[in-house]
C-alpha cells in the first residue's frame, strides 16, 4: 500500500478545503497534502466549471493552489482510519494511507431528498443532480421541467438550465412566502449574496416562483401508451389547491444536509446533524478541524471563511486565524436565516403512502418501516440504509419524517473495492 | 401477576424458547435489555449448518436443522430460508482425506453428502481459485435472514400471548422471580437465562466468553456464488485456543450479495472494526476466490459469539437452582441450534422426554 505523510491533511477540495489549504500554506515549515475523491478540485459548485471557471474568486483560489506547494491528490476517497493519525482513501489504482499531524475535514453536503409518490420514477431527479447531468452534457433543450423542493439552490439550478434553453414551467418553493420576505430583508446584511439573488432572479424572469407550494407526487401516465407527450404527470398543492402539470423532467431537491460521515467515524461530537465546532474550527478531538458544511449549511462564503480561520488554526497561526471572526460572524448568521427561511414544514412528512419507497437500494417501501422505533431496527428487520449509498439518501429523509438519528458512522463510509480494505 | 416461565434476552435463542413454550401452553414473559435481535443474533451470518465437530454438536445441529425445515414451510418470504447446501472447501489433497471421512460421517449419521474432486468443484462454484483440490457438498443445510426469523419467532409467541418488554435490564435471576434495574420483581415460575454473550453476567455458574467476529458484506452480485463455502480449515479456527484466527467462509445472501466471515478473537471486549483482522480475512478469503478482490464492499461489522470452553451451549437447569435454566453460549452456531435448544428446554421444564440426548448440553456437564 502506498504511503503519504503530511503535516496538514485536509479532506475535500470544495470551497472550504481550497481556502483552509491556502491559509495553511502560509506556514512555510509545513507540508500541506489536500485529498478530494473527484477528478477536479473544486468542489459542489466550481468543479464543472474547471477549466473555463467563470467566478473570479475560484480561478484566483485555483490558481494559488495549483501553483503553491500543495500537494493535490485527486480521485481519493477517504473511507476508513488506519492508525490513530492517519486514514485510508481508495484510488484508481489501489489505496493510499495518508499519515497527518493535523486534519482538517471539509466534506462538504449533499442534496436532501424528501419521499412522495412518485420520486423514483425516471426523468425524476435531484435539482442539483439534474444540474450535474446538463454539465455532463445531457441536453434540456425546449425541456419542460419544473423545479421544486426548497432552498436557494433551486433558483440557482432553475437559472442554469434555463440557460440552457430549457423551458423551466415553474419553481416550487415549501416555504412560506413570510419566510421568504425576512429571509430576502435580512439580505441587506450580506451585500454579496444580495447582488447574486437579484442577478439570478432577474435573469428568472418569466418562471413563476410559487412559495407555499410542493410536489404532492409524481406519476407517468403517458409512457406505456408510447405516447410523444411529456412522460412526467406532476401534482401541486398551493393554499389546499391542488393541481397538475405535464414535463419532461422533475428536480426536486430539499435544501442541504452535510456529510459528517468522516467525523463521525474519527469520533468527532456531532451535535443536532452537524460536527461540533469551537472558534478555531476544531473538533471536539484533538487535531482535527472541521470546514464547511459539515459544520452548518451556509453556502460558499462561509465555507471560505471558515476554510480560512481551520487553516490557518491548524497552521499554528492563531493570530491570523482571529482576524477573520468578525467576518464568519456574519455568515453564521446569514446561514441561520437560511435555514430558518427553508425549514421544512410538516404537511411534507405525510406525502409519502406505503408502498412509495423510501430506501431505494433495499427497495424498502414507507409502510414497512413506519411502526420502528429506531432507525437500526427498522434497518435490520427491513434492510433499510444498508445498501450501496448507505443510508445517505434515506437517512436524511427517516430523520425528517421519524425523528430518527443517524447512527455513528462505521467504515468503510463509502463502498470499496474489498482488495483496497 | 406470575408467568410460568421469564426469559431473559430476545435473541434467537430467547425468541424460539418463547415460541415453543408459548405453543405448550405456557404463560411466557420475555424481557431484553435492548430490542428484539439486536444482541449477537443482529451479527450473525444465519447459516443453517450441521456440524460435525463432535457427536453431541452433530446430534443437535442435525435436530435442529429438521425443525429449521418444518418452520421453512410456514415463514414469510422475508425470512429469506435458502437451501443453498454447504461446500467444504478443501485446499490439498490432505484435506481431502478429510473430506473422505467427513462424508462417512455423515453417512453414518443418516445425512446424505457428495464428494466434489477439483473439476466438480469448480463447476460447481467457478469463481473459486483454480487448483484447489475438491470439496464436500452437504445439500441439506441452509441460510436463513436470522433477524427477521427471530421477530418472526417473537411474534408468533405473543400470538399466543407472550409478554415483550424490551429496553428491560435485569440485574439478577432467582429461583421464582428475575429482579429489574430499577428493582421491580416480576414473579416466575420458571427463569430461562438467554442473555447470551452476557449470560455470565447473571449467572456466574455459567462459563461463557465472547469471541468477536468480524463480517463484510458486498454490493449485489447475483450468483457469484451459490453455496455457502467454508474451508475445512474451519475448524481448526473455531476450536483453536489462539487468540486470534480467520477462515475462508462466504455466503451467499438472496440480496445477490455477498456476506464474507469470519474472524475469531477472545478478549477482544468492544464492537470496534480491527483493520488488521479485516485485512487477514480479507487476505484468506482471495486465496480461496481471487475474484472477490474487485467486488465492492458497503459495510463492515462485528459481534460476539457466546462461547464455552467446550463448543458445546448449556441447555438445562442450572446448578444450585430448583427453577432457574440456562439456554446460552451457542458460540457461532446459536442461528442454527436455537429451535433445538427451545425444544430440549421445553422438554426439560415440562418433564418429558427429548428428541435427543440432553446430557452434553446441560450446566452442570
Ligand atoms: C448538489 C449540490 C449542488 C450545489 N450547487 C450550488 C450552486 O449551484 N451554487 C451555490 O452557490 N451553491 C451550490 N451548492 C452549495 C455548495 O455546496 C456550497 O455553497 C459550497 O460549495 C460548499 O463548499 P464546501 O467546501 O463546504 O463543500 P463541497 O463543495 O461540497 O466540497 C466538499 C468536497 O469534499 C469531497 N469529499 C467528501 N467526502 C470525501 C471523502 N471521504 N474523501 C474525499 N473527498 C471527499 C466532495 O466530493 C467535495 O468535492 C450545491 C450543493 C450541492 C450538494
Ligand atoms: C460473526 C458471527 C457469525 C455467526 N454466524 C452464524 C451462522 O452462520 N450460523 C449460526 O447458526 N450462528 C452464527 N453465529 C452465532 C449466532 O449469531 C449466536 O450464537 C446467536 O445469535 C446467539 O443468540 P442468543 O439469543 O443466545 O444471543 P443474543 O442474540 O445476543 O441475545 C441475547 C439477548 O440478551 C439480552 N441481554 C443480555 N443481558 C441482559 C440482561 N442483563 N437483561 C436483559 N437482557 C439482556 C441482550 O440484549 C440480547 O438481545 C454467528 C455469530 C457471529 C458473531
Amino acid at each position: 500500500m502506498n504511503k503519504i505523510s503530511t503535516d496538514i491533511l485536509i479532506i475535500g477540495g470544495g470551497a472550504a478545503g481550497m481556502s483552509a489549504a491556502l491559509a495553511a500554506s502560509s506556514n512555510r515549515d509545513l507540508g500541506i497534502t489536500l485529498i478530494d475523491d473527484n477528478p477536479r478540485l473544486g468542489g459542489q459548485i466550481w468543479r464543472a466549471e474547471l477549466g473555463k471557471t467563470k467566478s473570479p474568486e475560484a480561478l484566483k483560489l485555483i490558481t494559488a493552489i495549483e501553483s503553491g506547494r500543495i500537494g493535490i491528490v485527486n480521485n481519493a476517497q477517504v473511507f476508513a482510519a488506519q492508525n490513530e493519525n492517519s486514514l485510508l482513501a481508495q484510488t484508481p489504482t489501489g489505496s493510499t494511507e495518508f499519515e497527518y499531524q493535523k486534519l482538517i475535514i471539509a466534506t462538504g453536503a449533499r442534496e436532501r431528498f424528501l419521499p412522495f409518490p412518485g420520486w423514483t420514477l425516471p426523468n425524476v431527479l435531484g435539482a442539483g443532480g439534474l444540474q450535474a447531468l446538463v454539465k455532463g452534457g445531457l441536453n434540456v433543450e425546449n425541456k419542460l421541467i419544473v423545479v421544486a423542493g426548497t432552498g436557494p439552490l433551486l433558483l440557482a439550478v432553475a437559472e442554469y438550465l434555463k440557460s440552457k434553453e430549457a423551458n423551466v414551467v415553474a419553481i416550487a418553493e415549501q416555504t412560506s412566502a413570510a419566510n421568504l420576505r425576512r429571509f430576502a430583508f435580512g439580505l441587506w446584511r450580506s451585500p454579496s449574496k444580495l447582488a447574486q439573488g437579484i442577478a439570478l432572479r432577474s435573469k428568472l424572469i418569466g418562471v413563476p416562483y410559487l412559495t407555499d407550494s410542493w410536489v404532492e407526487s409524481v406519476s407517468s401516465p403517458h409512457v406505456s401508451k408510447g405516447s410523444t407527450s411529456a412522460p412526467l404527470n406532476i401534482t401541486f398543492t398551493r393554499n389546499r389547491k391542488t393541481w397538475t402539470i405535464d414535463a419532461d423532467y422533475l428536480a426536486s431537491g430539499f435544501h442541504l444536509v452535510p456529510n459528517t460521515e468522516l467525523a463521525s467515524l474519527l469520533g468527532c461530537r456531532v451535535e443536532n446533524s452537524f460536527v461540533a465546532v469551537d472558534e478555531f474550527q476544531r473538533t471536539s478531538c484533538e487535531n482535527i478541524y472541521c470546514a464547511g458544511e459539515p459544520t452548518g449549511i451556509g453556502g460558499v462564503e462561509a465555507s471560505l471563511i471558515e476554510g480560512k480561520i481551520a487553516g490557518f488554526a491548524a497552521a499554528d497561526n492563531e493570530a491570523e486565524a482571529r482576524l477573520h471572526f468578525a467576518e464568519r460572524e456574519k455568515t453564521g448568521k446569514f446561514a441561520e436565516r437560511l435555514n430558518r427561511a427553508f425549514a421544512l414544514r410538516d404537511e411534507l412528512k405525510h406525502l409519502a403512502d406505503d408502498d412509495t419507497i423510501i430506501c431505494r437500494c433495499e427497495d424498502v417501501s414507507y409502510g414497512s418501516i413506519r411502526d420502528f422505533d429506531s432507525r437500526r431496527e427498522a434497518k435490520l428487520q427491513t434492510r433499510c440504509g444498508m445498501g450501496a449509498c448507505q443510508g445517505r439518501i434515506c437517512g436524511a429523509a427517516t430523520e425528517f419524517l421519524f425523528g430518527w438519528e443517524a447512527d455513528t458512522a462505521r467504515p468503510p463510509i463509502f463502498p470499496v473495492r474489498m482488495e483496497n480494505l | 401477576m406470575s408467568y410460568d416461565v421469564a426469559i431473559i434476552g430476545a435473541g434467537i435463542v430467547g425468541a424460539a424458547c418463547a415460541a415453543v413454550l408459548t405453543r405448550e401452553g405456557m404463560s411466557v414473559i420475555v424481557l431484553d435489555a435492548g430490542g428484539v435481535a439486536t444482541g449477537s443474533t443482529a451479527a450473525g451470518m444465519g447459516h443453517i449448518v450441521v456440524m460435525d465437530d463432535s457427536e453431541a454438536q452433530f446430534a443437535l445441529t442435525q435436530y435442529s436443522q429438521k425443525l429449521w425445515k418444518k418452520l421453512a414451510a410456514e415463514m414469510p418470504v422475508s425470512c429469506e430460508f435458502e437451501h443453498c447446501g454447504t461446500i467444504w472447501v478443501a485446499a490439498d489433497d490432505e484435506e481431502m482425506d478429510e473430506v473422505r471421512r467427513k462424508h462417512e460421517f455423515y453417512k453414518t449419521h443418516g445425512i446424505a453428502t457428495e464428494i466434489l474432486d477439483e473439476k466438480a468443484l469448480r463447476e460447481a462454484e467457478p469463481n473459486l481459485a483454480e487448483g484447489l483440490a475438491g470439496g464436500l457438498r452437504v445439500a441439506g443445510d441452509s441460510v436463513v435472514y436470522q433477524l427477521t426469523a427471530t421477530t418472526y419467532l417473537m411474534d408468533k409467541a405473543v400470538a399466543k400471548g407472550a409478554v415483550l418488554k424490551t429496553g428491560t435490564r435485569i440485574v439478577s435471576v432467582n429461583d421464582g422471580d428475575v429482579e429489574l434495574e430499577n428493582g421491580a420483581v416480576i414473579a416466575a415460575g420458571n427463569v430461562i437465562n438467554a442473555a447470551g454473550a452476557f449470560a455470565s453476567e447473571l449467572s456466574p455458574e455459567l462459563n461463557i466468553k465472547k469471541r468477536k467476529g468480524h463480517l463484510v458484506i458486498t454490493e449485489r452480485y447475483p450468483n457469484f456464488v451459490s453455496h455457502q463455502l467454508i474451508e475445512l480449515g474451519y475448524l481448526k479456527s473455531a476450536h483453536g485456543k489462539d487468540a486470534d484466527s480467520v477462515a475462508f467462509n462466504v455466503q451467499p445472501r438472496s440480496t445477490g450479495q455477498v456476506l464474507l466471515g469470519s474472524s475469531r478473537q477472545f478478549g477482544a471486549e468492544t464492537s470496534e472494526i480491527d483493520n488488521s483482522i479485516v485485512s487477514r480475512m480479507t487476505a484468506r478469503a482471495f486465496e480461496y476466490m481471487p475474484k472477490l478482490r474487485d467486488l465492492a464492499a458497503v459495510r463492515i461489522w462485528t459481534g460476539f459469539r457466546p462461547a464455552t470452553p467446550d463448543n458445546l451451549p448449556y441447555i438445562g437447569k442450572i446448578p444450585g437452582f430448583e427453577n432457574v435454566y440456562a439456554a446460552a453460549g451457542h458460540e457461532g452456531l446459536g442461528i442454527t441450534t436455537s429451535l433445538g435448544t427451545a425444544e430440549l428446554l421445553t422438554d426439560e421444564i415440562l418433564g418429558r422426554k427429548p428428541a435427543i440426548s440432553p446430557e452434553a448440553y446441560l450446566p452442570g456437564r
